[in-house]
């Protein structure tokens, strides 16, 4: 079996795993509570019917997409740890790089077809290709979701702290260009050194991560105003991200002791 | 458990790690940064919805809201938003407003931020806005009102909406939520408008009505009334 095949073979166990897991149901699930929720918004308002049920659909989706993937992937891999298979792989003749990615391959194909799912749905509200687009970069921001969680559950071994920690990450990387923006304009007192140290702090903290307020914007459902040349650079951001987190995950998985 | 020494981990992830995190910072330092434009604010919702959108919890996102609408704010005062439109922005002041009805901040973004601007229509559109809200909560909101009587008497030299101001002013509050400065400054505006017979009128009831208890205060608004009299025996006896 060569290096790639070993990959491969994680990688469907992996999706086997998830499918093991209900994963799908869950998936179905969420997309009909998050339509009959739009379908009674769209009820109750009387006017700009479908812009609402686009606006609410969208955010709805997005949140439980992300929520769905960090929890599949912190939860598989936590029960790949306490099954002691995590050990077991790699006891086998196989490198290290090549279980991370296969994990890692397996648990992207799994955000993807999320994505997939999620974006059915908006079909329905929105035009085909703005809902094409939307789903093609909730599609990226859930590879980079997927990732991070890898890297967290790898570094943090714990459920709660790794799912914490992605949390947290998605919704700074989300606001952290409206917090630049607070952070600017005559009325914020410059002269302050406490001023200073929490902008320097904002704007370190900015360049190390993604900007994700550009990704999966609901204005794309509701307005219609998104362009398919607004894909280039969300791909180019989850591309170096993705590798980013993927070469902090393998530094982690080089330097553990089992 | 301790870990691995760093030389344990292969080279070429090493280089991965290293070529990505550069490529991450330079993609960062290149990209755009945020700005604030007049084109940028959004319609707000309305207050139903951002309540559900709190979560049970308005106040922390009517302040979140507050300083997020201030980054539009921002530019307004040094480079004028021609563009920025008030009638949305009174839409959000109202929102944020209505999340937290006890703060004073959207009242003195209004009044101390959105009125600064030299554009006219759009003062008033500000003045309205705290007016309306205001007459909501006289006895915690008088303070940017007597602001906007002010602003309408000194800016826009607009003494009807000035006394329309400062007459709802005096109708709304009493001597114990109001400070009588705040509460006589009708008067001067009718004395401003050359209304003398009325200022005087006005004037004289309050000496009389015994609210003012201040001695400094008495002496100068009797020393006031008695300039008035003076005024008005002129205009009555042009002769003398």
């Amino acid at each position: 079996m060569n290096y790639l095949d070993q990959v491969r073979a994680i990688a469907y166990y992996t999706l086997v795993e998830a499918r093991r897991n209900h994963l799908l149901w869950v998936v179905v699930l969420t997309i009909f509570a998050a339509v009959g929720l739009a379908g009674f918004l769209a009820q109750v308002a009387i006017t700009e019917t479908q812009q609402i049920q686009a606006a609410f659909l969208g955010a709805f989706l997005r949140w439980a997409a992300v929520f769905i993937v960090s929890l599949t992937v912190i939860t598989g891999m936590v029960r790949e740890f306490n099954d002691k298979g995590f050990e077991l792989v790699l006891s086998l003749p196989l490198p290290r790089a090549g279980y991370f990615l296969g994990k890692l391959s397996g648990y992207m194909a799994i955000a993807l077809l999320i994505a997939a799912c999620m974006t059915l749905p908006l079909l329905l509200v929105a035009p085909l290709e703005h809902a094409l687009l939307w789903g093609a970069s909730l599609g990226c921001e859930l590879l980079l979701v997927c990732a991070l969680s890898l890297l967290c559950m790898l570094t943090l071994n714990q459920t709660l702290p790794a799912f914490v920690v992605v949390a947290a990450f998605y919704l700074l990387a989300r606001s952290i260009a409206a917090i630049q923006l607070m952070g600017q304009g005559p009325l914020i007192n410059v002269e302050s050194w406490s001023q200073s140290v929490v902008m320097f702090i904002i704007k370190a903290v900015a360049l190390l991560l993604p900007d994700l307020d550009r990704f999966t914007a609901t204005d794309w459902l509701v307005y219609h105003s998104g362009t398919p040349d607004l894909l280039m650079p969300i791909l180019g951001q989850s591309l170096i991200y993705l590798v980013l987190l993927a070469g902090a995950g393998l530094f982690d998985l080089y330097r553990k002791n089992l | 458990m301790r870990e691995r020494s760093i030389r344990s981990v292969p080279v070429p992830v090493l280089v991965i790690f290293a070529v990505a995190l550069s490529a991450q910072l330079m993609w960062s330092a290149l990209r755009p940064t945020a700005s604030a434009t007049a084109e940028q604010l959004p319609a707000s919702m309305t207050e139903a919805h951002w309540r559900v959108a709190s979560f049970g919890d308005p106040i922390p996102l009517s302040r979140t809201l507050m300083l997020w609408l201030q980054s539009f704010d921002n530019g307004a005062v040094t480079i004028p938003f021609r563009n920025l439109d008030y009638l949305r922005v009174t839409r959000w002041l109202d929102a944020i407003l209505s999340l937290d009805a006890k703060s004073q901040y959207p009242l003195l973004a209004a009044t101390r931020l959105y009125a600064e601007v030299s554009d006219e229509p759009r003062q008033r559109l500000m003045l309205d806005f705290v007016y309306r809200k205001f007459l909501e909560d006289p006895e915690h909101r008088w303070r940017w009102l007597a602001q906007a009587v002010v602003i309408a008497k000194h800016r826009l030299n607009d003494l009807p909406l000035a006394l329309k101001f400062a007459r709802a002013l005096t109708d709304n509050t009493n001597n114990t939520t109001a400070p009588s400065w705040a509460r006589q400054m009708h008067i001067f505006i009718h004395e401003d408008l050359g209304e003398v017979e009325s200022a005087r009128i006005l004037l004289g009831g309050l000496l009389e009505s015994g609210t003012i208890t201040d001695i400094n205060e008495l002496r100068f608004l009797s020393e006031r009334l008695q300039s008035l009299q003076q005024q008005h025996s002129n205009v009555a006896n042009p002769t003398n």
